[in-house]
């Protein structure tokens, strides 16, 4: 009994590093229906500047989540204004083709800088300290570390739900994202608000980055896995509903961590199958609040 | 006298059929016969060379040593991908970032038919080809639930699930894979020629079947669909059928190519099988080259393979070039480098588009006026 509750705890968790990932591709999505296939890349990306602020100033990788962050901010916001902003229309091979260039470039350019070692953001004590639920010998066991990680997941959704809902940035996002000719009209600039919205998808792709790199190893080429589980997260959540994003990436996490618990290979496929399942029967999404 | 172009470039309305009163002809009535030509000059000449072509490709085999036609079946095998991968993402709009599961599939159905059920390896090619079209079919409904950019990532999806199960079939070999051995008991040069022989006939009719099909009311729906779904839908196209059938087909072109692959590369593995590196090879050489033209994968094969051959040294420097290049090339030339000769210069190779001549009766057709997308 303990065991699955433990395998469930330890999915919710992992799933609130997924939900990081996820709602960055779904605002891209969302704003300007771009799909980054260099999501996963940028992913990587963030964990490896995290390892040079790390190496070269000595912060501790927590500390290094604010400045990378921004660093991340600003390329997404150069990236949109100066490439993509071109290539967004009605065609949709332009933004797809260029993203995938760019994943090619993050991750060999990567390779060229790092090499293809494995590394990895250390936090000492604090990666195996856990807390524990309980005095008898079977009891509970939860990571600080997840657990930070899912609070962090936590508050940043929801900053990014009130950001949404109640400023006047997201009020630009959100008209810009019904009608861009309309909120043009009244004087919202298309190009600066598509900016905006990668930079904070790119903002927030770099503190699930950092995490990541403390949780776990990374290489040049882990880019992709990270985009199949952000976007297989989306697509469960339902799309265009943020919490059902959060939600979608828990269901990820978890199937993960059961499968990986039948068998130390079958993880990723099992979150693989239960995104082809979603699909099957209900396309619209588990969690979608308009069919 | 006007020319204008007709070719399954242009919108979809044209594509599918209606009347196009676009030309501001102002023709006298009585010169108002015209005539419809596909071929100009430089078409009629290119295909003569091409036929050439063929031919010289076909008696390699007489001449050339076994490391230079392996390399020969690998960029013919690359050149064939990259063709299907174009027919359905330039003309038919789908954007799959997931082809390399049917080039995987393709390679395993050679190995269990060759290795396993004694089939003769070179009849197992088009088995493979056949069970690659199966698996497209069966798996078509859950990634056509997808549109667009989730499309192509949702495909990307499925090949990681036949990556990861094929790596459990321990019948295969698992995750380490498996030799074909059974090419042992064909004699080497036989096997050499005949592998190279099978390359050229299935680079030769992958050509041709697409030019053919898109000449066809097929390639005129399939256009159609690209440039407007709703348009196309509304001239009686089925859009959904249409797009299922390129797909099955594409993928039955990407499994032909894994078994020939195998056959040449002789050991499979499910790392080298459903690498995502062959859709990124495919796509490369079709933005390079041309996305939407017959000719593009020509140029983007000879790009890709020739920078591969200059920057043989360089490792990953050679990706980062191929990555800025695809970028620089869609943003500033989406039809790629033969859309751009195409625009500059009016060369139209292959007889594609139809032409219109309004006037007297067909003379020489001047030099087309392209319409780019």
């Amino acid at each position: 009994m303990t065991e699955w509750l433990d395998i469930l705890v330890q999915g919710v968790l992992l799933g609130g590093l997924y939900a990081l990932f996820a709602i960055g591709l779904s605002i891209a999505y969302g704003v300007m229906r771009l799909v980054n296939i260099a999501h996963g890349d940028f992913i990587v990306l963030a964990a490896y500047l995290a390892l040079a602020a790390v190496s070269m100033l000595g912060l501790h990788p927590f500390a290094a989540i604010v400045p990378v962050a921004a660093l991340m901010f600003g390329l997404g916001y150069a990236l949109q204004r100066a490439l993509l902003n071109r290539t967004l229309g009605p065609d949709i091979l332009p933004p797809l083709l260029v993203t995938f260039g760019l994943s090619i470039l993050v991750q060999n350019g990567l390779l060229e800088a790092f090499s293809a070692d494995s590394r990895s953001l250390q936090v000492g004590d604090l990666a195996t300290a856990s807390l524990r639920l309980g005095d008898s010998l079977d009891s509970l066991t939860i990571g600080w570390l997840p657990l930070i990680v899912f609070g962090v997941a936590v508050l940043l959704t929801l900053a990014v739900h009130a950001l949404f809902s109640r400023t006047p940035v997201g009020i630009a996002l959100r008209a810009t994202s019904d009608d861009p000719a309309t909120a043009g009209l009244m004087g919202i600039r298309a190009r600066h608000v598509y900016a905006l919205a990668l930079g904070l998808s790119f903002a927030l792709v770099a503190v699930g980055g950092v995490f990541a790199g403390i949780r776990t190893t990374f290489t040049p080429d882990a880019g992709p896995a990270s985009l199949l589980y952000a976007f297989e997260a989306v697509v469960i959540g339902g799309l265009g509903s943020l919490w059902g994003t959060f939600a979608g990436a828990i269901v990820v996490g978890v199937a993960q961590v059961v499968g990986a618990r039948i068998d130390a290979g079958l993880g990723v496929l099992a979150g693989h199958l239960v995104f082809l399942a979603v699909l099957m029967f209900r396309p619209s999404g588990l969690f979608a609040r308009t069919r | 006298m006007t020319t204008t172009a007709l070719d399954p470039a242009e919108p979809a309305q044209a594509a599918a059929g209606t009347e196009t009163t676009g030309t501001e002809t102002i023709a006298p009535p009585a010169e108002r016969a015209h005539t419809v030509t596909r071929s100009t000059r430089a078409s009629r000449v290119a295909v003569r060379l091409g036929i050439v072509a063929a031919l010289a490709l076909l008696s390699v085999p007489l001449w050339a040593p076994s490391s230079l036609m392996r390399w020969g079946v690998e960029v013919m095998c690359f050149l064939v991908l990259a063709q299907m991968w174009n027919l359905m993402a330039g003309y038919g709009g789908l954007v799959s970032v997931g082809q390399q599961a049917f080039v995987g599939i393709g390679g395993y159905a050679l190995f269990v038919f060759a290795q396993h059920l004694g089939v003769h390896p070179f009849l197992a090619i088009p088995l493979g080809g056949v069970a690659a079209a199966l698996a497209a079919a069966l798996t078509s409904r859950m990634v056509f639930r997808l549109r667009g950019g989730y499309f192509a990532v949702g495909t990307w999806v499925l090949s990681e699930v036949f990556r990861i199960g094929f790596s459990n079939v321990s019948l295969l070999g698992g995750g380490s894979g498996q030799s074909l051995t059974v090419m042992a008991r064909i004699d080497r040069s036989f096997r050499e020629s005949a592998t190279w022989w099978i390359a050229c006939a299935l680079l030769i009719g992958a050509s041709l079947a697409i030019n053919l099909l898109l000449r066809s009311r097929f390639g005129l729906g399939l256009t159609a669909v690209r440039d407007s779904e709703a348009a196309a839908e509304s001239q009686g196209v089925d859009v959904a059928a249409l797009k299922r059938r390129v797909y099955v087909l594409s993928s039955f072109g990407a499994g032909l190519v894994g078994a020939l692959y195998y056959v040449n590369v002789l050991r499979i593995s499910p790392g080298s099988a459903f690498d995502v590196g062959w859709v990124v090879a495919a796509i490369f050489i079709v933005v390079i080259g041309g996305i939407g033209t017959l000719e593009g994968p020509i140029v983007g094969a000879a790009v890709f393979f020739g920078l591969r051959w200059l920057l043989a040294d360089y490792g990953t420097w050679y990706w980062l070039v191929m990555g800025a290049v695809a970028v620089a090339v869609m943003v500033l030339s989406p039809k790629g480098l033969w859309g751009f000769a195409q625009r500059r210069f009016g060369w139209q190779l292959l007889p594609l588009q139809r032409r219109l001549t309004v006037g007297a009766a067909a003379s020489s057709p001047s030099s087309p006026s392209s319409t780019p997308r």
